[in-house]
Protein backbone atom coordinates (compact mmCIF):
# COMPACT_ATOMS: atom_id res chain seq x y z
CA UNK A 1 0.00 0.00 0.00
CA UNK A 2 0.95 3.72 -0.76
CA UNK A 3 0.85 6.21 2.47
CA UNK A 4 1.29 10.03 1.73
CA UNK A 5 3.14 11.42 5.24
CA UNK A 6 2.98 14.94 5.72
CA UNK A 7 4.04 16.82 8.07
CA UNK A 8 4.55 20.05 9.87
CA UNK A 9 6.73 20.43 12.95
CA UNK A 10 7.21 23.46 15.00
CA UNK A 11 10.79 24.43 15.17
CA UNK A 12 10.69 27.67 16.66
CA UNK A 13 9.45 25.30 19.87
CA UNK A 14 12.48 23.56 22.50
CA UNK A 15 13.86 21.30 19.91
CA UNK A 16 11.68 21.50 17.13
CA UNK A 17 14.81 21.43 14.67
CA UNK A 18 15.84 17.98 15.94
CA UNK A 19 12.59 16.48 15.87
CA UNK A 20 11.83 18.01 11.83
CA UNK A 21 15.46 16.01 11.57
CA UNK A 22 14.41 13.45 12.92
CA UNK A 23 10.97 13.17 11.40
CA UNK A 24 12.40 13.52 7.83
CA UNK A 25 14.90 10.66 8.57
CA UNK A 26 12.18 8.07 9.29
CA UNK A 27 10.57 9.18 6.07
CA UNK A 28 13.88 9.12 4.09
CA UNK A 29 14.30 5.30 5.46
CA UNK A 30 11.12 4.17 4.40
CA UNK A 31 10.27 6.11 1.29
CA UNK A 32 10.29 8.74 -1.12
CA UNK A 33 10.21 12.78 -0.47
CA UNK A 34 7.91 14.34 -3.20
CA UNK A 35 8.02 17.75 -1.72
CA UNK A 36 9.28 19.40 1.24
CA UNK A 37 7.42 17.75 3.61
CA UNK A 38 5.69 15.37 1.91
CA UNK A 39 6.64 11.59 1.74
CA UNK A 40 5.53 8.61 -0.77
CA UNK A 41 5.99 5.87 1.15
CA UNK A 42 5.06 2.55 -0.21
CA UNK A 43 5.16 -0.46 2.75
CA UNK A 44 3.11 -3.38 3.81
CA UNK A 45 0.74 -2.94 7.28
CA UNK A 46 2.86 -4.64 9.30
CA UNK A 47 5.92 -2.39 8.01
CA UNK A 48 3.38 0.86 8.24
CA UNK A 49 2.50 0.25 12.25
CA UNK A 50 6.74 0.10 12.85
CA UNK A 51 6.93 3.63 10.77
CA UNK A 52 4.24 5.03 12.36
CA UNK A 53 5.00 4.09 15.90
CA UNK A 54 8.70 5.77 15.22
CA UNK A 55 7.03 8.84 13.66
CA UNK A 56 4.61 9.23 16.80
CA UNK A 57 7.14 8.77 19.27
CA UNK A 58 9.48 11.41 17.69
CA UNK A 59 7.16 14.36 17.65
CA UNK A 60 5.66 16.57 20.18
CA UNK A 61 1.39 16.75 19.82
CA UNK A 62 0.93 20.10 21.61
CA UNK A 63 3.45 21.78 18.43
CA UNK A 64 3.44 19.52 16.13
CA UNK A 65 1.02 17.28 13.55
CA UNK A 66 1.14 14.62 11.05
CA UNK A 67 -1.37 13.12 8.67
CA UNK A 68 -1.06 10.55 6.65
CA UNK A 69 -3.59 9.84 3.69
CA UNK A 70 -3.68 6.50 2.79
CA UNK A 71 -3.67 5.17 -1.39
CA UNK A 72 -4.03 1.90 -1.18
CA UNK A 73 -2.52 -1.18 -3.57
CA UNK A 74 -3.71 0.53 -6.37
CA UNK A 75 -1.98 3.66 -6.01
CA UNK A 76 -1.38 4.41 -9.36
CA UNK A 77 -4.32 6.00 -11.01
CA UNK A 78 -4.73 8.23 -8.11
CA UNK A 79 -1.67 10.14 -8.47
CA UNK A 80 -0.74 12.69 -11.08
CA UNK A 81 1.95 15.40 -11.18
CA UNK A 82 2.52 18.25 -12.65
CA UNK A 83 5.86 20.54 -12.80
CA UNK A 84 9.53 19.85 -11.81
CA UNK A 85 11.11 16.97 -9.83
CA UNK A 86 8.55 14.12 -10.89
CA UNK A 87 9.20 11.51 -8.01
CA UNK A 88 10.53 8.22 -9.51
CA UNK A 89 8.28 4.88 -9.91
CA UNK A 90 10.62 2.55 -7.44
CA UNK A 91 8.44 -0.51 -8.97
CA UNK A 92 9.87 0.08 -12.63
CA UNK A 93 13.33 -0.97 -13.62
CA UNK A 94 15.87 0.24 -11.63
CA UNK A 95 18.70 0.41 -14.01
CA UNK A 96 21.64 2.50 -12.83
CA UNK B 1 0.56 -13.43 -1.84
CA UNK B 2 4.24 -12.50 -1.84
CA UNK B 3 4.55 -9.02 -3.37
CA UNK B 4 6.98 -8.74 -6.51
CA UNK B 5 10.70 -6.66 -5.19
CA UNK B 6 12.38 -4.84 -7.22
CA UNK B 7 16.03 -5.68 -8.55
CA UNK B 8 18.65 -3.33 -8.79
CA UNK B 9 20.64 -3.19 -11.87
CA UNK B 10 23.84 -1.78 -12.07
CA UNK B 11 25.87 -1.21 -15.51
CA UNK B 12 27.79 1.63 -14.71
CA UNK B 13 31.23 1.57 -15.00
CA UNK B 14 32.48 3.44 -11.59
CA UNK B 15 29.30 3.57 -9.82
CA UNK B 16 28.89 3.38 -6.05
CA UNK B 17 26.41 1.63 -3.74
CA UNK B 18 26.22 2.60 -0.76
CA UNK B 19 23.58 2.51 2.56
CA UNK B 20 22.40 5.43 3.71
CA UNK B 21 19.85 4.80 6.76
CA UNK B 22 17.64 2.51 5.47
CA UNK B 23 18.17 3.37 1.42
CA UNK B 24 20.50 1.83 -0.82
CA UNK B 25 21.99 5.00 -2.18
CA UNK B 26 23.39 4.67 -6.06
CA UNK B 27 26.30 7.62 -6.98
CA UNK B 28 27.94 8.17 -9.89
CA UNK B 29 31.25 10.40 -9.44
CA UNK B 30 30.16 11.43 -5.87
CA UNK B 31 26.64 12.74 -7.42
CA UNK B 32 23.45 10.74 -5.97
CA UNK B 33 21.37 8.91 -9.10
CA UNK B 34 19.03 6.86 -6.87
CA UNK B 35 17.81 6.09 -3.31
CA UNK B 36 16.03 3.28 -2.52
CA UNK B 37 14.08 2.55 0.26
CA UNK B 38 16.03 -1.15 1.20
CA UNK B 39 12.60 -2.77 2.24
CA UNK B 40 11.44 -3.03 -1.53
CA UNK B 41 14.52 -4.84 -2.80
CA UNK B 42 14.62 -7.98 -3.15
CA UNK B 43 18.41 -8.09 -5.35
CA UNK B 44 20.62 -5.88 -6.44
CA UNK B 45 22.94 -7.71 -9.69
CA UNK B 46 26.32 -5.34 -10.61
CA UNK B 47 27.79 -5.40 -14.12
CA UNK B 48 31.73 -4.84 -14.34
CA UNK B 49 33.53 -2.82 -11.47
CA UNK B 50 31.10 -1.59 -9.40
CA UNK B 51 31.90 -0.87 -5.53
CA UNK B 52 29.44 -2.20 -2.94
CA UNK B 53 30.18 -0.64 0.33
CA UNK B 54 31.07 -3.09 3.42
CA UNK B 55 27.79 -1.24 5.28
CA UNK B 56 25.33 -2.09 2.42
CA UNK B 57 27.16 -5.82 1.95
CA UNK B 58 26.77 -6.56 6.21
CA UNK B 59 22.62 -4.82 5.62
CA UNK B 60 21.42 -6.78 2.76
CA UNK B 61 23.09 -9.94 4.08
CA UNK B 62 21.45 -9.62 7.09
CA UNK B 63 18.08 -9.02 5.24
CA UNK B 64 18.15 -11.82 2.73
CA UNK B 65 18.98 -9.53 -0.29
CA UNK B 66 21.22 -11.29 -2.21
CA UNK B 67 24.02 -9.18 -4.45
CA UNK B 68 24.93 -10.81 -7.66
CA UNK B 69 28.05 -9.50 -9.28
CA UNK B 70 28.74 -10.08 -13.04
CA UNK B 71 31.49 -8.99 -15.11
CA UNK B 72 31.34 -6.23 -17.86
CA UNK B 73 29.68 -9.05 -20.16
CA UNK B 74 27.21 -10.43 -17.79
CA UNK B 75 29.08 -13.39 -16.66
CA UNK B 76 28.41 -14.70 -13.37
CA UNK B 77 30.85 -13.82 -10.72
CA UNK B 78 30.08 -13.85 -7.39
CA UNK B 79 27.17 -13.79 -4.91
CA UNK B 80 26.96 -12.66 -1.61
CA UNK B 81 24.36 -14.03 0.66
CA UNK B 82 23.90 -14.23 4.12
CA UNK B 83 23.61 -16.98 6.80
CA UNK B 84 22.04 -20.14 5.06
CA UNK B 85 18.04 -20.08 5.62
CA UNK B 86 15.40 -22.21 5.44
CA UNK B 87 15.02 -25.66 7.50
CA UNK B 88 17.31 -28.85 7.74
CA UNK B 89 14.43 -30.78 7.71
CA UNK B 90 13.16 -29.94 3.92
CA UNK B 91 16.95 -29.97 2.96
CA UNK B 92 17.15 -33.14 3.79
CA UNK B 93 14.25 -34.04 2.20
CA UNK B 94 15.13 -32.64 -1.17
CA UNK B 95 18.73 -34.78 -0.41
CA UNK B 96 16.72 -37.77 -0.73
CA UNK B 97 14.77 -37.32 -3.01
CA UNK B 98 17.51 -36.03 -5.40
CA UNK B 99 18.63 -40.09 -5.51
CA UNK B 100 15.63 -40.54 -6.68
CA UNK B 101 13.75 -38.41 -8.56
CA UNK B 102 11.48 -39.62 -11.40
CA UNK B 103 8.32 -37.55 -10.57
CA UNK B 104 9.64 -34.37 -10.10
CA UNK B 105 11.80 -34.85 -13.47
CA UNK B 106 8.92 -35.83 -15.31
CA UNK B 107 7.03 -32.76 -14.34
CA UNK B 108 9.85 -30.41 -15.04
CA UNK B 109 10.19 -32.26 -18.56
CA UNK B 110 6.19 -32.09 -18.72
CA UNK B 111 6.10 -28.36 -18.33
CA UNK B 112 9.34 -27.44 -20.38
CA UNK B 113 8.08 -29.45 -23.42
CA UNK B 114 4.72 -28.03 -23.00
CA UNK B 115 6.03 -24.56 -22.49
CA UNK B 116 8.23 -24.82 -25.85
CA UNK B 117 4.93 -25.80 -28.02
CA UNK B 118 3.37 -23.14 -26.55
CA UNK B 119 6.18 -21.09 -27.85
CA UNK B 120 5.71 -22.33 -31.11
CA UNK B 121 2.14 -22.43 -31.62
CA UNK B 122 1.92 -18.55 -29.99
CA UNK B 123 3.87 -17.70 -33.25
CA UNK B 124 1.76 -19.72 -35.26
CA UNK B 125 -1.35 -17.93 -34.05
CA UNK B 126 0.19 -14.43 -34.14
CA UNK B 127 1.55 -14.76 -37.94
CA UNK B 128 0.80 -18.12 -39.21
CA UNK B 129 -1.43 -16.05 -41.29
CA UNK B 130 1.49 -14.22 -43.23
CA UNK B 131 3.84 -17.36 -43.21
CA UNK B 132 4.82 -19.64 -46.49
CA UNK B 133 3.31 -22.80 -46.75
CA UNK B 134 6.21 -24.82 -46.04
CA UNK B 135 7.61 -22.77 -43.14
CA UNK B 136 4.12 -22.98 -40.99
CA UNK B 137 4.21 -26.79 -41.98
CA UNK B 138 7.77 -27.21 -40.35
CA UNK B 139 6.37 -25.15 -37.41
CA UNK B 140 3.15 -27.25 -36.94
CA UNK B 141 5.10 -30.50 -37.49
CA UNK B 142 7.58 -29.57 -34.56
CA UNK B 143 4.62 -28.43 -32.22
CA UNK B 144 3.25 -32.16 -32.95
CA UNK B 145 5.91 -34.02 -32.54
CA UNK B 146 6.73 -32.07 -29.23
CA UNK B 147 2.90 -32.81 -28.56
CA UNK B 148 3.81 -36.72 -29.19
CA UNK B 149 7.05 -36.73 -26.70
CA UNK B 150 5.28 -34.94 -24.21
CA UNK B 151 2.35 -37.84 -24.60
CA UNK B 152 5.15 -40.48 -24.55
CA UNK B 153 6.35 -38.51 -21.22
CA UNK B 154 3.34 -38.55 -19.68
CA UNK B 155 2.15 -42.33 -19.94
CA UNK B 156 5.65 -44.01 -19.87
CA UNK B 157 6.92 -44.95 -16.95
CA UNK B 158 10.47 -43.35 -18.05
CA UNK B 159 13.71 -43.95 -15.84
CA UNK B 160 15.63 -40.27 -15.25
CA UNK B 161 18.10 -41.08 -18.62
CA UNK B 162 15.03 -41.68 -20.62
CA UNK B 163 13.64 -38.33 -19.57
CA UNK B 164 16.61 -36.39 -20.18
CA UNK B 165 16.51 -37.93 -23.73
CA UNK B 166 13.05 -36.83 -24.08
CA UNK B 167 14.07 -33.28 -22.86
CA UNK B 168 16.92 -32.85 -25.82
CA UNK B 169 14.81 -34.27 -28.62
CA UNK B 170 12.62 -31.72 -28.18
CA UNK B 171 14.81 -29.38 -27.29
CA UNK B 172 16.30 -30.35 -30.92
CA UNK B 173 13.14 -29.78 -32.69
CA UNK B 174 12.21 -26.58 -31.08
CA UNK B 175 15.61 -24.87 -31.97
CA UNK B 176 15.52 -26.48 -35.46
CA UNK B 177 12.19 -24.42 -35.94
CA UNK B 178 13.31 -21.20 -33.89
CA UNK B 179 14.66 -19.46 -37.00
CA UNK B 180 10.61 -19.42 -38.28
CA UNK B 181 9.99 -17.15 -34.93
CA UNK B 182 11.90 -14.78 -36.45
CA UNK B 183 10.40 -11.93 -38.29
CA UNK B 184 13.45 -9.35 -38.64
CA UNK B 185 14.24 -9.15 -41.83
CA UNK B 186 18.17 -8.67 -40.61
CA UNK B 187 20.42 -11.61 -41.63
CA UNK B 188 22.52 -10.87 -38.68
CA UNK B 189 19.54 -11.88 -36.51
CA UNK B 190 19.11 -15.49 -37.72
CA UNK B 191 19.32 -18.29 -35.72
CA UNK B 192 21.24 -21.28 -37.09
CA UNK B 193 21.43 -23.07 -33.67
CA UNK B 194 22.15 -22.70 -30.66
CA UNK B 195 25.95 -21.87 -29.20
CA UNK B 196 26.89 -20.52 -25.96
CA UNK B 197 30.16 -20.08 -23.94
CA UNK B 198 30.79 -18.22 -25.72
CA UNK B 199 27.69 -17.43 -27.74
CA UNK B 200 28.34 -16.84 -31.65
CA UNK B 201 26.14 -15.01 -32.88
CA UNK B 202 23.20 -11.95 -32.00
CA UNK B 203 20.07 -14.00 -30.82
CA UNK B 204 22.37 -16.95 -29.07
CA UNK B 205 24.06 -13.34 -27.09
CA UNK B 206 20.76 -12.34 -26.17
CA UNK B 207 19.72 -15.65 -25.06
CA UNK B 208 22.64 -16.41 -22.97
CA UNK B 209 22.24 -12.96 -21.43
CA UNK B 210 18.62 -13.94 -20.29
CA UNK B 211 18.97 -16.94 -18.93
CA UNK B 212 21.77 -15.74 -16.97
CA UNK B 213 18.94 -12.94 -15.45
CA UNK B 214 16.42 -15.79 -15.02
CA UNK B 215 18.77 -18.24 -13.10
CA UNK B 216 19.86 -15.46 -10.93
CA UNK B 217 16.02 -15.00 -10.13
CA UNK B 218 15.32 -19.10 -10.04
CA UNK B 219 18.77 -19.68 -7.36
CA UNK B 220 17.54 -16.61 -5.67
CA UNK B 221 13.93 -18.08 -5.17
CA UNK B 222 15.23 -21.82 -4.22
CA UNK B 223 17.24 -19.83 -1.26
CA UNK B 224 13.90 -17.78 -0.34
CA UNK B 225 12.12 -20.89 0.46
CA UNK B 226 14.69 -23.07 2.01
CA UNK B 227 15.99 -24.81 -0.48
CA UNK B 228 19.83 -25.85 -1.66
CA UNK B 229 20.12 -24.82 -5.36
CA UNK B 230 23.16 -27.15 -5.86
CA UNK B 231 20.96 -30.27 -5.85
CA UNK B 232 18.97 -30.45 -8.66
CA UNK B 233 17.13 -33.52 -9.68
CA UNK B 234 16.99 -33.36 -13.57
CA UNK B 235 20.38 -31.62 -13.56
CA UNK B 236 23.24 -33.97 -12.31
CA UNK B 237 25.49 -32.57 -9.39
CA UNK B 238 28.44 -30.67 -10.01
CA UNK B 239 30.62 -28.34 -7.80
CA UNK B 240 29.40 -24.50 -8.47
CA UNK B 241 27.04 -25.51 -10.61
CA UNK B 242 23.26 -23.59 -8.78
CA UNK B 243 21.67 -27.35 -10.42
CA UNK B 244 18.23 -26.91 -8.18
CA UNK B 245 18.07 -23.66 -10.10
CA UNK B 246 18.90 -24.89 -13.66
CA UNK B 247 16.02 -27.21 -12.66
CA UNK B 248 13.38 -24.86 -12.17
CA UNK B 249 14.25 -22.67 -14.62
CA UNK B 250 13.86 -25.29 -17.43
CA UNK B 251 9.49 -24.78 -17.61
CA UNK B 252 10.53 -20.84 -17.79
CA UNK B 253 13.02 -20.59 -20.11
CA UNK B 254 10.87 -20.66 -23.18
CA UNK B 255 8.04 -18.42 -22.31
CA UNK B 256 10.41 -16.16 -20.32
CA UNK B 257 13.42 -15.81 -21.94
CA UNK B 258 13.15 -16.79 -25.49
CA UNK B 259 9.84 -15.45 -25.56
CA UNK B 260 10.74 -12.07 -25.11
CA UNK B 261 14.43 -12.72 -27.19
CA UNK B 262 11.69 -13.00 -30.05
CA UNK B 263 9.86 -10.22 -28.70
CA UNK B 264 12.50 -7.68 -28.93
CA UNK B 265 13.93 -8.63 -31.88
CA UNK B 266 10.42 -8.55 -33.92
CA UNK B 267 9.67 -5.16 -32.05
CA UNK B 268 13.07 -4.10 -33.83
CA UNK B 269 13.94 -3.28 -29.84
CA UNK B 270 17.29 -5.05 -31.30
CA UNK B 271 19.09 -4.53 -34.35
CA UNK B 272 22.02 -6.04 -35.65
CA UNK B 273 24.07 -3.09 -34.41
CA UNK B 274 23.31 -3.57 -30.91
CA UNK B 275 25.94 -6.33 -31.31
CA UNK B 276 29.33 -6.50 -31.19
CA UNK B 277 31.77 -9.30 -32.42
CA UNK B 278 34.66 -10.09 -30.04
CA UNK B 279 38.28 -10.90 -31.36
CA UNK B 280 37.56 -14.57 -30.39
CA UNK B 281 34.42 -14.55 -32.05
CA UNK B 282 32.49 -14.21 -29.44
CA UNK B 283 28.89 -12.05 -29.54
CA UNK B 284 28.14 -9.47 -27.01
CA UNK B 285 25.39 -6.86 -26.17
CA UNK B 286 26.24 -3.31 -26.22
CA UNK B 287 25.93 -1.60 -23.08
CA UNK B 288 23.06 0.72 -24.78
CA UNK B 289 21.64 -2.67 -25.89
CA UNK B 290 21.85 -4.80 -22.55
CA UNK B 291 19.99 -1.29 -20.75
CA UNK B 292 17.18 -2.26 -23.54
CA UNK B 293 17.15 -6.17 -22.52
CA UNK B 294 17.00 -5.29 -18.48
CA UNK B 295 14.25 -2.76 -18.87
CA UNK B 296 11.92 -5.23 -20.92
CA UNK B 297 12.58 -7.86 -18.48
CA UNK B 298 11.84 -6.14 -15.48
CA UNK B 299 8.71 -5.11 -17.48
CA UNK B 300 7.94 -8.20 -18.40
CA UNK B 301 8.31 -9.47 -15.00
CA UNK B 302 5.38 -7.43 -13.80
CA UNK B 303 2.97 -8.84 -16.49
CA UNK B 304 0.40 -10.69 -14.21
CA UNK B 305 -0.90 -14.00 -15.39
CA UNK B 306 -3.27 -16.68 -13.94
CA UNK B 307 -1.05 -19.48 -12.33
CA UNK B 308 -2.85 -22.59 -13.69
CA UNK B 309 -2.40 -24.97 -10.76
CA UNK B 310 -3.30 -22.00 -7.74
CA UNK B 311 -5.64 -20.24 -9.94
CA UNK B 312 -4.63 -16.89 -8.60
CA UNK B 313 -3.20 -14.33 -10.31
CA UNK B 314 0.59 -13.73 -10.07
CA UNK B 315 3.30 -11.42 -11.96
CA UNK B 316 5.70 -13.44 -14.02
CA UNK B 317 8.59 -12.63 -11.61
CA UNK B 318 7.09 -14.38 -8.99
CA UNK B 319 6.70 -17.48 -11.06
CA UNK B 320 10.07 -18.85 -9.88
CA UNK B 321 8.84 -18.49 -6.47
CA UNK B 322 6.14 -20.05 -6.33
CA UNK B 323 7.30 -23.26 -8.38
CA UNK B 324 10.38 -23.03 -5.13
CA UNK B 325 7.78 -23.08 -3.10
CA UNK B 326 5.79 -25.65 -4.70
CA UNK B 327 8.49 -27.92 -4.90
CA UNK B 328 9.36 -27.22 -1.15
CA UNK B 329 5.44 -28.57 -0.54
CA UNK B 330 5.96 -31.48 -2.73
CA UNK B 331 9.28 -32.38 -0.84
CA UNK B 332 7.77 -32.08 2.65
CA UNK B 333 5.18 -34.36 1.28
CA UNK B 334 2.40 -31.86 1.67
CA UNK B 335 1.18 -32.31 -2.10
CA UNK B 336 1.55 -35.41 -4.03
CA UNK B 337 3.38 -34.17 -7.04
CA UNK B 338 5.48 -31.00 -8.24
CA UNK B 339 2.98 -28.98 -10.59
CA UNK B 340 4.71 -27.45 -13.51
CA UNK B 341 3.84 -24.68 -14.74
CA UNK B 342 1.94 -23.59 -18.13
CA UNK B 343 2.50 -20.84 -20.11
CA UNK B 344 -0.57 -20.13 -22.00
Amino acid sequence: MLVLVTYDVNTLSDGGKKRLRQVARACEDWGQRVQFSVFEIELDPAQWTKLRARLESIIDAKTDSLRYYFLGTNWERRIEHVGAKPAKDLNGPLII
Amino acid sequence: MKKLLNTVYVTTEGAALKKDGENLVAEIEGSEKARVPLHMVASVVTFGPIFVSPALIGTCAERGITIALMDRIGRFQARIEGPVSGNVLLRRAQYRTADDAVDVVRSIVLGKLANQRAVIRRGLRDYGDEMAAPVRDALERASDRIEMILRRVQVKDDSIDLLRGAEGEAATLYFGVFNHLIRSPDATLHWTGRSRRPPLDPMNALLSFLYTLLTHDCRSACEAVGLDPAVGFLHRDRPGRPSLALDLMEELRAPLADRLALSLVNRRQLRAGDFRQMDNGAVLLTDEARKTVLTAWQERKKEERLHPFLNEKAPFGLVPYLQAQMLARHLRGDIEAYPPWFWS
